[in-house]
């Protein structure tokens, strides 16, 4: 039964810097496995050079070169370095020209190793995810894995893009794999739709952290937190009121009615936001001394912990609109 | 003293296959292999025993050969295969049959390794990104399919836990490609067409055909008791598996994708089963360390796999297909294992 063997096995470690033409930050992806040898003159820009020694074939003795079977560069959370470089290019007028984005203390989000970062979120269509992911991926260089509701995994093409360009469903297990295992940023708001769904007269004020679950998942995965106060989304898009029976009938979390659908019409309204100037500030980030991996941590901490990170995140909300003087000006 | 192993299936790639790399091993004394059809693989010294698909004379087999291992690969994960009628009696009737002969009074068996498939897990846009063994499952049941695995491991959970002594291993295979085994997947990269749902590119793991059998080896031979999940490293898109392959996607309406695609499968120009439409959309993915943990080494990952797939179906194509595929006939098989006209003193 000796059958011939072309494939080698699972590839070695994928974390050289990928380039893409015509920019000059370079980004770490996640360690992709199932990406075999590429032999340097097939292979794409943007995926990692051969290694000597990596393109021998195991067979016959005939230097057979390996073609390598992928074809693109999406990852195993379905991220893709390529279309996410495609959407920054896209996205940076907007960041830049739109929303003018200030940030605070970004050299607190750690340069290495997996930290949890935890924002409020706001807006009917929250502007502060791409603004975060944005920012960090083109300051520090380093992915950003957005968590979000699983909902948008249901939604044809918009769940596609989403997961392409760095979304990944709110899942424990998720969490920890990206966190402790691969070392990644993950960025969630645990406010979680009670966010952005609020209308305009609550603005400013955090819902609920949720059940304080990210803390258990910083602290299973042995990550600090980085909590992350944000500016300027909620004037953005502000939800004036919600039509829970039109959201029930589409089956969507929340059905919003924006100043901005009223200003700019029906068809351009749920795209286009206010150009409020948004400020983001970094806080210090919060360390649990606890073991990492445990099955269960401290109901009582873990709620404490969340409630403290929350009001430290409210605390700085106010600081920073106690400081702003103009809601499009900063 | 060697091993005496009962390989099911013997008819179907997974039994055949297995049964061959049996037969290598100089530890195993004997193969006795079970099924419903003549194997369709050659074999040197693997005995053929065609019984009924639910096994019902499987308790004095047992019995007679003292068999101290049970591989029981004849379950169907594909529900193109057969009706739906005759997937529960093989699967459910059948491994219910094989455990009731495994755990009689005074069993020689030892070991009993049963194939399942990821299918277990389902696929839902709740699922988290990795499965591990004892995650559990999310989606709700939905196809006969599923219900009759997910039947099947509560049959074989139950047969563990009243028979202690025995070593009970399950293997649960993600979406097996490779030149021998036909599955919906490989049935329509085949025909260069991969239904899809519009809008979804879900990320899928691909087990080689080489590692299944060398994993349900592996297992056998090392006497490893558990479940684990076998799939090939990495994942990939839905619509990279269409390129690696050279097939072209045909996206179906996101609602009711299974009623478009009916009229194209009535044809037999795709194959879209129901276990498939989730998949198609969500996606899956298993979490292989556990198995690796116990020393298995992957030959190929995933899209490595599904790159072999294609160079075979390339060959496929250009050759015309396998033309002078193995036949069984039992006469010849017998002459040469029992007639006193063979020299068969040579070997020893």
């Amino acid at each position: 039964m000796a059958r011939e063997k072309t494939e080698p096995t699972a590839a070695g470690p994928n974390a050289e810097a990928i380039e893409v033409s015509g920019r000059t930050t370079s980004v770490q992806p996640a360690p992709v496995t199932g990406v075999s040898p590429v032999p340097a003159d097939t292979a794409p820009a943007r995926l990692r050079p051969v290694r000597p020694g990596e393109d021998q074939d195991h067979g016959e003795g005939t230097q057979r070169v390996l073609r390598d079977p992928r074809r693109s560069d999406v990852d195993e959370w379905g991220r893709s370095e390529h279309m996410r470089s495609i959407a920054r290019r896209a996205y940076a007028p907007l960041y830049r020209h739109w929303f003018r984005v200030e940030w605070q203390g970004l050299e607190k989000i750690p340069a290495t190793g997996g930290a949890l970062l935890v924002a409020n979120h706001a807006g009917a269509i929250p502007s502060d995810a791409p603004v975060i992911m944005h920012g960090i991926e083109e300051e520090l260089g380093r992915p950003v894995y957005g968590m979000a509701d699983y909902f948008f995994r249901t939604v044809p093409v918009v769940g596609t893009l989403w997961s392409r360009t760095g979304g990944v469903p709110a899942h424990p297990d998720n969490a920890y794999r990206l966190l402790h295992d691969q070392e990644q940023l993950a960025l969630v708001f645990p406010e979680g739709v009670k966010g952005p769904s609020k209308t305009y007269s609550d603005r400013y004020r955090l819902r609920r952290f949720g059940r304080g679950g990210f803390v258990e998942i910083a602290m299973r995965s042995g990550v600090p937190v980085v909590p992350l106060a944000v500016v300027g989304a909620e004037e953005s898009m502000p939800v004036l009121f919600r039509l829970p029976s039109v959201a029930k009938a589409l089956g969507v979390p929340y059905f919003p009615v924006t100043a901005n659908l009223l200003a700019f019409g029906p068809i351009l309204g749920p795209f286009t936001y206010f150009p409020a100037k948004i400020k983001i500030r970094v806080l210090d980030p919060v360390r649990f001394d606890v073991l990492d991996s445990q099955e269960r941590y401290s109901k009582s901490r873990v709620m404490d912990e969340a409630e403290r990170i929350r009001s430290r995140i409210q605390d700085a909300l106010h600081d920073m609109l106690r400081e702003r003087r103009s809601v499009w000006f900063g | 003293m060697g091993r005496r192993v009962l390989v099911t299936g013997l008819d179907t790639f997974w039994g055949g296959r297995m049964a061959q790399a049996l037969e290598a091993d100089p530890d195993v004394d004997m193969v006795l292999g079970m099924g419903t059809h003549e194997p369709k693989v050659p074999l040197e010294r693997t005995e053929f025993v065609r019984a009924d698909q639910t096994y019902s004379i499987l308790n004095r087999i047992v019995r007679a050969t003292q068999v101290d291992t049970i591989v029981h690969t004849f379950l169907v994960t594909n529900s193109e295969e057969v009706p739906g009628r005759t997937l529960h009696e093989i699967n459910v009737i059948g491994t219910m049959n094989l455990l009731a002969a495994a755990g009689s009074p005074g069993t020689p068996v030892e070991q009993v390794v049963v194939k399942s498939s990821t299918h277990v897990y389902g696929s839902s846009h709740k699922d988290p990104a990795w499965f591990r063994e004892e995650t559990p499952r999310v989606a709700p049941v939905g196809t006969r399919l599923e219900r009759s695995l997910i039947e099947v491991e509560s049959l074989v959970r139950d047969f563990a836990e009243d028979n202690p002594s025995l070593l009970v291993t399950v293997l649960r295979f993600a979406h097996v490609l490779g030149s021998d085994i036909v599955t919906p997947i490989s049935a329509n990269l085949r025909r260069r067409v991969l239904p899809a749902v519009f809008g979804f590119d879900p990320l899928l793991q691909f087990v080689e055909e080489d590692d299944v059998v060398r994993s349900l080896e592996y297992v056998t031979r090392n006497r490893i008791g558990g479940i684990y999940n076998v799939a090939g490293a990495g994942k990939l898109p839905w619509s990279e598996v269409a390129a690696i392959s050279g097939a072209h996607l045909l996206p179906l309406s996101p609602v009711s994708p299974r009623t478009f695609a009916a009229p194209l499968c009535r044809l037999g120009l795709i194959q879209f089963p129901p276990e498939m439409e989730p998949v198609a959309r969500f996606g899956r993915g298993v979490d292989t360390s556990r198995l690796c943990e116990q020393g298995f080494e992957y030959r190929y990952t995933s899209a490595g796999t599904v790159e072999s797939f294609a160079r075979a179906n390339n060959l496929r194509r250009s050759t015309g297909g396998a033309s002078n595929a193995y036949r069984y006939q039992q006469d010849v098989e017998l002459f040469f294992r029992h007639s006193p006209a063979v020299v068969r003193s040579l070997d020893s």
